[in-house]
């Protein structure tokens, strides 16, 4: 008696606690799946400006899209790549050219660096400096002193593993982009 | 056998004698870590408050079917449904906000406050005083995590609630909005609060020994003191 009263009761919460899930699950779901669709595509337009549509370009291992202008002709590629930061992953909005050889922009989507520190990587001193870079053969940090050349970029003092981090992923994801390329994966 | 209280008083001391954060020390891991601003530690408090109430009503109703060897497992099936309903709610309505409280509202299921209160309180009264008592602690609840929540942003990023309080010439301090902060600022509310309280007792105790004088009683032993519960 005692032990079918246990079994009961904890059945029926279970099932009511399920029921009343799906159901707040079913109406939440689709605005979910719009909501992280519209950020992606925030994203997405924010390292090309002029941008107006993007298709997803499958079976590469990570996020690639092909934007496209207003003209519906091709303005570059944009690719979310993410690799280690100070603390944790820093996830990277990428825009680069057709020819792969300037980035448009870049957009820091995901990190958790050091508040006031690490975080300067979002603010636009450093991040700008990424607008026209040129990423062949590779971008370089410079400390202490004003970058000279088309690929090199000023560290955050204060925050060098962060500045590296972030030219670190931008790189590999640039790296991998131009293999797919000489792949002929972009087409 | 029950000392009876007043449906205010079930209400009210949440806020302030049995204050979840200060008296109780419960849901330390929320309180320490959200509260890097003002808005942060309000939409915290804000959803513990909401599954607070709605599991302590829930528990009430149903404390008499539930057999007592498994009511921590009902309790918690119970407090993980109304987390879950939150989660999704903050995800498709206020998209910014439950990014910025990131995995602190699924870990609104161990926050002890909310099964303190149900095996405490609504495990053993009904369902008025339940929401009662659910309410006044996450009143008690908000008002501990905006406290702590203004004075780290306004020292930490000179802001609160989004506004600039404090002048351009103030230099942030950074450490209050790192995890150090966060104890550092709790640490010396708690201080206060402890310093207030023992205040507030030695002015009483001070007061009955002056009126017991008065009177023309002499003898004033602990155990008088003890009774009168000073």
């Amino acid at each position: 008696m005692k032990v079918t009263h246990i079994i009961a009761t904890l059945t029926l919460i279970g099932i009511i606690a399920g029921g009343s899930l799906s159901l707040v699950n079913n109406w939440a779901a689709p605005k979910i799946a719009l909501n992280q669709k519209a950020e992606t595509e925030r994203a997405i337009f924010l390292v090309h400006l002029d941008g107006k549509r993007y298709e997803e370009i499958k079976n590469t291992g990570f996020e690639v899209y092909k934007v496209f202008n207003q003209a519906d002709s091709s303005v570059g590629y944009s690719l979310v790549y993410a690799g280690n930061g100070f603390q944790g992953k820093i996830k990277i909005m990428i825009g680069l050219t057709e020819d792969l050889n300037k980035i448009t922009s870049i957009e820091i989507l995901e990190q958790s660096e050091t508040p006031g520190l690490g975080t300067k990587i979002l603010e636009a001193p450093y991040k700008n400096q990424y607008k026209e870079l040129t990423p062949t053969p590779s971008i370089k940090l410079v400390k202490g002193v004003e970058p000279s050349n088309p690929n090199e970029v000023k560290a955050i003092t204060g925050a060098t593993i962060s500045s590296r981090s972030v030219v670190a992923i931008v790189n590999e994801g640039v790296k991998r982009l131009k293999e797919l390329q000489i792949k002929g994966a972009l087409k | 056998m029950k000392k009876r209280v007043t449906l205010l008083k079930e209400f009210t001391k949440g806020l302030w004698e049995i204050n979840p954060t200060f008296k109780q020390i419960l849901g330390m891991c929320p309180t320490l870590a959200v509260t890097v601003s003002a808005i942060n530690g309000i939409a915290m408090a804000l959803a513990t408050t909401f599954v607070l109430f709605f599991s302590s009503l829930l528990i009430s109703l149903i404390r008499k079917w539930i057999p007592n060897q498994v009511r921590i497992a009902s309790y918690i099936v119970i407090i993980a449904t109304f987390v879950t309903i939150v989660d999704l709610v903050m995800k498709a309505q206020f998209v910014e906000l439950s990014k910025a409280l990131g995995p602190f509202i699924p870990l609104i299921v161990v926050n002890c406050i909310i099964l303190g209160r149900a095996e405490a309180f609504a495990s053993k009264n009904n369902p008025l005083r339940s929401m009662l008592d659910a309410l006044g602690n996450g009143a008690g609840f908000l008002i501990s995590l905006f406290v702590l929540g203004s004075i780290r942003e306004i020292i930490g990023s000179r802001t609160i609630l989004g506004y600039q309080v404090m002048p351009n010439g103030f230099e942030p301090w950074l450490i209050m909005i790192l995890p150090a902060g966060a104890f550092l600022t709790l640490g010396l509310l708690m201080g206060l609060a402890n310093l207030y309280t023992e205040r507030k007792k030695n002015l009483e105790r001070e007061a009955l020994i002056a009126q017991y004088k008065r009177v023309g009683r002499e003898e004033i032993t602990d155990e008088v003191l003890k009774e009168a519960g000073v």
